[in-house]
């Protein structure tokens, strides 16, 4: 029997109540885990949850990794909103990341004012550049982004590894797949000494306004919301179709090249096989917990980066397995699809005896 | 006609009752539907029908009320114990797989092993004895919407269903296929099978059906035996007032083509789509041109070619003399054109989104956009003076496309069209499944448009919508126009002749 039927208008209070309902969910099955694992709930709900957030040097990680999470899932979310399903982000980041260290290979003991800006361009160029091809190969060809953006991930990756065994290779670095360290002029300036947050944290910041002016006001973001949700309409009203993918993909690889920019010349400083801990597929997760709205995802992306905080600190703590974090990102996104289901459909209730 | 023998109805229900919120869309409905009986279900859109039809298909559940089906208490909880008890139901929106073969797509509904040869016989034999020939092996892509909807009654009748319920069946029927139809249905009827058949087509029922449910804001407002009414009395309960008339005033104006198409020949897009051949047509400034045929003719090529969504040679359409052929839709609009396309979900409106941020779609050359920015302060009182002014039946400007009736929604798109003050105006099927009072409202408003100097170009299956409105008439078939008539030198059955693709000189 059919347990779902589609409600007249969909619920808009369920549409802002769905991400804390998947967070609470979140959390109770988390407990129930913890209980399993032989560990004690309120314990690991604090190891997991309040520590990591208990010093100056918790909250300035927190915002270290809220960035490009942030930063990614704007990209993704103009793109979500317009249909455009670009789940290749983290291979958009990786080259970027790949261009803007080969500017700071190439600067290399002779870095000027102009090479973390060079770098920045080449980074969101880098990622467009990634972006972009899906995007020919959907409007040339008519092939499914979701599958060319996810395979170039891994072709973006295999490039990264070969560059960095070879021609990229730290001559000084004891044969580890990793290039040199960049110099001080190819690095983001850190905000407080001690910590690692650095100046690249004002780009998320930026993003978060830029999108929401963008999402609210611009024609653009409405033509590109028409082209997803009826392209027949689109069509109609003599809106080009190619330009929605071609913005959607551009947009989201050039947010997610930046990110890549502001890890590389950021808290790792060179480039290696470990620039990104899937943040680039966690970006999804963050865009639909934000509702692919400016200010939600703005939100969202702090939370994902408390479940990275929270995940590492299970891992010292609680001597958890890594996976944790992962195992937190996935309850989350299916606990939030499950909402999800109710803001257009509700429960058929058994009907009541007259 | 009808013998009122003592028997079992087949369905009866009693005090239906569905509410959404606080809307009541069907409020304590009784109807009972006998063997062999056809019972018209009559009623505006928005009146509460298909809510009906949705409660005795199981697609949704009453709140309140009885269904009786042969004597018994049934709770009908799916479409699928719907089917089990012998209900099938012909949907005004065909769902079919396009890719599929006819048969394939019978075959996926079937409760029975997969054995498409078989079936393929039996749908054959089925279609024959029902006067509804279809080729089982034809993809559903390259079948025209009657076939389509063969396919559907087909595929209800393999079921041997005890009750047939259609939902408006014959808005995309030529008059010889309407007959057709008919006939098949009364055999059916003898058969012992009893028919529900929805419609505001009040010709149509008083053809067809022994007794009528007239239904009105979610309530019953009268039970009728059809062919002892008349069209006035039967609209009375339908609408509450008299049937409104159109009145089609002289055009004073000065006279002068506004829209000019020479020797138009387009390969169609869609492999199985028709193409354009050789069409010649002008319409004038202070006339309504009508283009008459069956859906798949080339309606749809001949509507993209003339609205810019298919660039065709520069010189094959002029307005106002001027060479459009290689403009897009945003160009040919900005030169004055307005277009209301033959889907209003998901062409001319989108469904998801307000009717603010619909009325954006085409009317943002109406000073909502500035550098870039939307001015949505402005599109929301561009959407409310339509809705004033035409009427629309809605919350508002932040009502969702989707939630409005087709009625409402057409309203609504021909407002936001005109409100932009055409020159030329594209019009394709202007009151598909809209409502009488809502289509009366609809004609005489492109009626009055046309008699302030607009060029008007209805494409419309249903002829006598053309005859009411049009000053002259063309017939589309197999992607070639005949030459355009005017409204008294020809009738209904000179073009039902061409529609069927008989030769121009049958009409002349």
């Amino acid at each position: 029997m059919n347990l779902l039927e589609p409600r007249a208008e969909p619920s808009r209070t369920l549409q802002w109540a769905a991400p804390p309902i998947a967070i609470g969910l979140m959390l109770v099955a988390g407990s129930v885990l913890f209980l399993l694992l032989g560990r004690d709930p309120v314990q690991a709900f604090r190891v997991f949850f309040i520590q990591p957030l208990e010093s100056g040097y918790g909250w300035s990680e927190l915002l270290l990794k809220a960035g490009p999470l942030v930063l990614i899932a704007e990209g993704l979310a103009i793109g979500f909103r317009a249909r455009i399903y670009n789940i290749g982000a983290e291979g958009q980041l990786i080259f970027g990341a790949i261009c803007a260290g080969g500017v700071a290979i190439h600067a290399a003991g002779h870095e000027t004012a102009w090479t973390l800006p060079l770098m920045v361009v080449a980074g969101a160029a880098g990622g467009m550049f990634w972006g972009a091809i899906p995007a020919l190969l959907k409007t040339r060809f008519n092939a499914e982004e979701t599958l060319t953006t996810l395979m170039l991930t891994y072709v973006a990756n295999y490039f990264l590894s070969w560059l960095v065994h070879g021609v990229w290779r730290d001559p000084a670095g004891m044969n580890f797949p990793q290039s040199v360290m960049f110099g001080d002029g190819a690095l983001f300036p850190v905000l407080t000494e001690g910590n690692r947050l650095n100046a690249s944290i004002f780009i998320p910041l930026a993003s978060v306004l830029v999108f929401q002016l963008l999402v609210k006001r611009s024609f653009l973001a409405y033509r590109l919301e028409v082209g997803g949700q009826a392209p027949l309409a689109a069509r109609y009203a003599g809106f080009p179709a190619g330009a929605t993918v071609w913005v959607s993909l551009c947009l989201s690889g050039l947010t997610a090249g930046l990110a890549g920019v502001g890890e590389v010349a950021g808290p790792i400083g060179q480039l290696n096989l470990n620039l990104s801990p899937g943040y680039g597929y966690a970006a999804i997760i963050v865009a639909y917990l934000g509702r692919l709205h400016p200010l939600g995802i703005a939100l969202s992306g702090l939370l994902m980066a408390l479940l990275y905080l929270g995940g590492e600190a299970a891992q010292m703590t609680l001597q958890l397995p890594a996976a944790i974090t992962g195992l937190f990102q996935g309850m989350l996104l299916f606990f939030l699809l499950g909402a999800d289901a109710f803001i257009d459909n509700r429960l058929r209730l058994p009907r009541r005896t007259a | 006609m009808t013998t009122r023998v003592q028997v079992e109805p087949r369905i009866r229900l009693i005090g239906i009752t569905k509410r959404y919120h606080s809307l009541v869309a069907n409020d304590q409905v009784s109807l009972q539907v006998a063997p062999g009986e056809i019972h018209a279900v009559l009623g505006e859109n928005g009146a509460g029908k298909s809510t009906l039809m949705k409660v005795i298909y199981g697609a949704v559940r009453a709140d309140d009320g009885e269904l009786m089906w042969n004597g018994r208490q049934v709770e009908i909880d799916s479409p699928d114990a719907a089917r089990r008890l012998g209900i099938g139901m012909v949907f005004q929106h065909f769902s079919l797989f396009e890719t599929l073969t006819v048969v394939e797509n019978i075959a996926l509904v079937l409760d029975e092993p997969f054995d498409l040869a078989a079936l393929a016989q039996r749908v054959e034999s089925v279609s024959r004895a029902y006067g509804l020939p279809l080729d089982p092996h034809r993809p559903v892509h390259s079948l025209s919407v009657g076939e389509r909807q063969r396919v559907e009654i087909v595929r209800c009748l393999l079921q041997k269903p005890q009750l047939l319920i259609l939902d408006e069946p014959t808005s995309v029927l030529t008059p010889q296929a309407v007959l057709t139809l008919f006939d098949t249905l009364r055999k059916l009827a003898a058969e012992g099978v009893a028919i529900l058949y929805i419609s505001h087509k009040l010709h149509e029922i008083q053809a067809l059906c022994d007794r009528a449910t007239v239904m009105r804001s979610g309530r019953v407002t009268g039970e009728a035996i059809p062919r002892e009414e008349t069209p006035a009395s039967l609209a009375r309960m339908m609408i509450g007032r008299e049937l409104p008339h159109c009145a089609i005033p002289a055009y004073l104006g000065q006279r002068r083509t506004v829209l000019e198409v020479r020797a138009l020949s387009l390969r169609s897009e869609d492999p199985f789509g028709t193409s354009l051949e050789g069409i010649h047509l002008t319409v004038e400034a202070g006339e309504i041109l009508g283009i008459a045929g069956i859906s798949g003719n080339g309606q749809n090529e001949l509507m993209a070619a003339l609205s810019g969504e298919t660039p065709t040679a520069a010189d094959s359409v002029l307005l106002d003399g001027v060479p459009i052929g290689r403009l897009g839709a945003g160009q040919r609009r900005d030169r004055g054109l307005g277009f209301v396309p033959e889907e209003r979900l998901g062409r001319g409106a989108v469904p998801a989104m307000s009717l603010a941020r619909n009325a954006l779609l085409t009317g943002h050359r109406k000073g909502m956009v500035r550098r870039g920015l939307v001015d949505y302060a402005a599109a929301v009182r561009f959407a409310a003076a339509i809705i004033e002014r035409f009427g629309v039946r809605c919350s508002g400007p932040e009502a969702l496309a989707r939630a409005l009736s087709g009625g409402n929604l057409q309203k609504f798109i021909v407002g936001r069209e005109i409100a932009q003050s055409p020159r030329l105006l594209l019009v394709s099927q202007p009151t598909w499944g809209v409502d009488v009072g809502a289509s009366a409202q609809l004609r005489q408003t492109l009626v009055d448009l046309s008699r302030e100097g607009v060029a008007i170009l209805v494409v419309s299956e249903e002829l006598e919508e053309l005859f009411e409105i049009c000053d002259r008439i063309a017939v589309l078939a197999g992607g070639r126009l005949s030459a355009p008539q005017p409204r008294a030198a020809t009738d209904a059955e000179a073009i039902g002749l061409l529609m069927a693709g008989h030769s121009m000189s049958a009409a002349a």
